[in-house]
């Protein structure tokens, strides 16, 4: 079954407002469904209630009324099924780089030798080209480096979907350019399903299989889900050539700019 | 540079030292003034207090020949009142040394458990805030009337003075721990206890340890005036002993090594504090 692998159901979330005389609903009535093996974006302009949505999926939020399943089972908590990228890369300033992997590892693996989970440890570390700073501390790493071992952290609990918060929003350009590529070899070899958030509508072009898009907030809305066009081996040097690569750009731009103001809930 | 800039202020200490000692010196030299009392009285006691007066107050010299002697034998035990000064300050640091470990043993669990729960430091604050500032020896008749013995009156006295800024110091360093590290390990399932020394105490840890420095710190200003009172070894009892002997020189090489056994102590910690930090 790879059909509905994730469903959400009616999902909203709403706090008491300020004053005490009603509320502040963030989004409402979200439903969207993720195929195993799917890569989808979430876009959105700030207070949409992206980061809030992920956090209901990874578990660590509970929505106000609604339900999603993961896999046919309802999320109740958060889960070594649904690995987590932070956007602020989370990583524990104590540990190594080692360290902060095998930490996960051994929460999934606790019964592993010492000796398989630093195998492990160090596939995941060579997937992310991290060689020769096993033994570095975070705050020796730039940021572009954290990042990998964030993601090499999330990718070695071999979860059942990944959850990125805005993985890149912290990075130059240039660094983010090169970790996109390196995440697109991963999920396609991995076959992961993954759910991102991300502001950079190239990026989500680069990356997803499809993109929800979410109106603005408050009471904001899953607005649109669009497939992506273009081929599956797109890459980030070619794809701006592809007709469709415009066609789609422009759409979602036009989205952000526009539509995403004026966008009701039917 | 560094080098040179530390060598100027050795050098400057050296010389702060040097002008310290010399007023010292001049301010306790012997007045050899004229005789000052009644020449019946000079004969019946000799000259030496008639004449010569010499201040009652130790020359440089004469707190440095003590010093070379205690240090030289430190360990001597010739019954109650004469002990040598290691035993003494041994007998204070052990007793520091149970008195703060005890109290860290209690600090730091209630300290945790303070930190994670809204709910128990509103309840704990309270209490805490009224038993805080009441200082250490104010326990010592009620520390008397129950334990029924000095010595562990003198560590009880400790346990309560020290174990205020560790049980402080950890509820915040615990309650402080970063939102993102407490998601992650929520992510990955960690049980509650990997959690704590995995996650929350290293976390933690400079935080706690400066408490436990503060404590440390504390505990030693307190031993003292705690063992003047119960009497009997320690450090403090043979300060208050020399004052009953009037041996100001001995008072002083106590008072001296009083500061450097707390200087040690202090870096003791301070080289666990830099242990335990962590960049990030």
């Amino acid at each position: 079954m790879t059909q509905g692998f994730l469903k959400v159901q009616g999902l909203r979330k709403a706090f008491p407002a300020a004053g005490g005389t009603g509320e502040l609903v963030v989004f409402d009535n979200v439903n969207f469904e993720i195929d195993r093996g799917d890569f989808v974006c979430i876009i959105g302009h700030s207070g949409c209630g992206k980061t809030t949505i992920l956090n209901v999926l990874a578990g660590l939020e509970e929505p106000t009324s609604g339900h999603s399943f993961v896999d046919g089972r309802e999320i109740s908590g958060p889960s070594l099924d649904r690995g987590v990228v932070f956007q602020s890369h989370a990583l524990m300033p104590w540990m190594t780089v080692q360290g902060n992997i095998a930490f996960a590892v051994r929460s999934k693996w606790p019964d592993w030798t010492k000796a398989q989970v630093d195998a492990h440890v160090q596939q995941f570390i060579d997937m992310v080209h991290l060689q020769g700073s096993e033994n570095k501390k975070p705050s020796q790493l730039s940021g572009g480096m954290k990042q990998r071992v964030g993601i090499a952290r999330a990718f070695a609990i071999q979860p059942k979907m990944l959850l990125l918060d805005e993985p890149f929003g912290a990075l130059d350009a240039l660094t983010r350019g090169n970790i996109q590529d390196e995440l697109v070899t991963i999920v396609r070899q991995t076959q992961q399903t993954v759910f991102m958030i991300t502001h950079d509508v190239d990026e989500a072009i680069l990356l997803s299989d499809k993109i929800f898009l979410m109106s603005n907030g408050p009471r904001a809305v899953l607005a649109e889900i669009v497939s992506n066009p273009l081929p599956r081996d797109r890459t980030r040097a070619t794809m701006h050539h592809d007709p469709k690569f415009y066609e789609l750009r422009n759409h979602l731009i036009d989205f952000l700019v526009h539509r995403s103001k004026t966008f009701a809930a039917a | 540079m560094l080098g040179r800039e530390k060598f100027r202020s050795f050098l400057l200490s050296v010389l702060i030292l040097a002008v310290f000692l010399a007023i010292w010196q001049i301010a306790s030299m012997p007045s050899t003034g004229d005789q000052v009392v009644d020449e019946e009285y000079a004969k019946l006691v000799g000259s030496a207090a008639a004449t010569g007066q010499k201040s009652s107050f130790p020359t440089p010299a004469e707190v440095g020949k003590k010093l070379f002697e205690q240090l030289s034998n430190p360990f001597y035990d010739r019954g109650a009142n004469d002990k040598g000064i290691g035993i003494q300050l041994a007998w204070s640091v052990s007793r520091v040394a149970l008195g703060f470990g005890l109290a860290a043993l209690v600090a730091i669990p209630l300290g945790f458990v303070i930190g994670m729960s809204r709910l128990i430091f509103s309840a704990l604050d309270p209490f805490i805030q009224v038993l805080k500032p009441i200082s250490p020896l104010a326990w010592m008749p009620l520390a008397l009337f129950t334990l029924k013995d000095s010595n562990v009156s003198a560590i009880f006295v400790i346990f309560i003075c020290s174990i205020w800024p560790m049980l402080i110091n950890t509820a915040f360093g615990v309650a402080a721990v970063r939102k993102e590290w407490i998601d992650v390990s929520r992510t990955l399932e960690v049980r509650p206890l990997r959690k704590a020394l995995m996650v929350i105490l290293p976390a933690a840890a400079p935080t706690i340890m400066t408490g436990m420095r503060i404590s440390i710190g504390i505990a030693w200003l307190v031993i003292v005036a705690a063992e003047m009172l119960v009497g009997g070894t320690g450090i403090g009892y043979f300060v208050w002993n020399e004052w009953n002997n009037l041996s100001i020189a001995n008072i002083l090489v106590a008072v001296l090594l009083i500061g450097v056994i707390g200087m040690l102590l202090d870096m003791c910690f301070a080289r666990l504090q830099r242990a335990v930090t962590y960049r990030d």
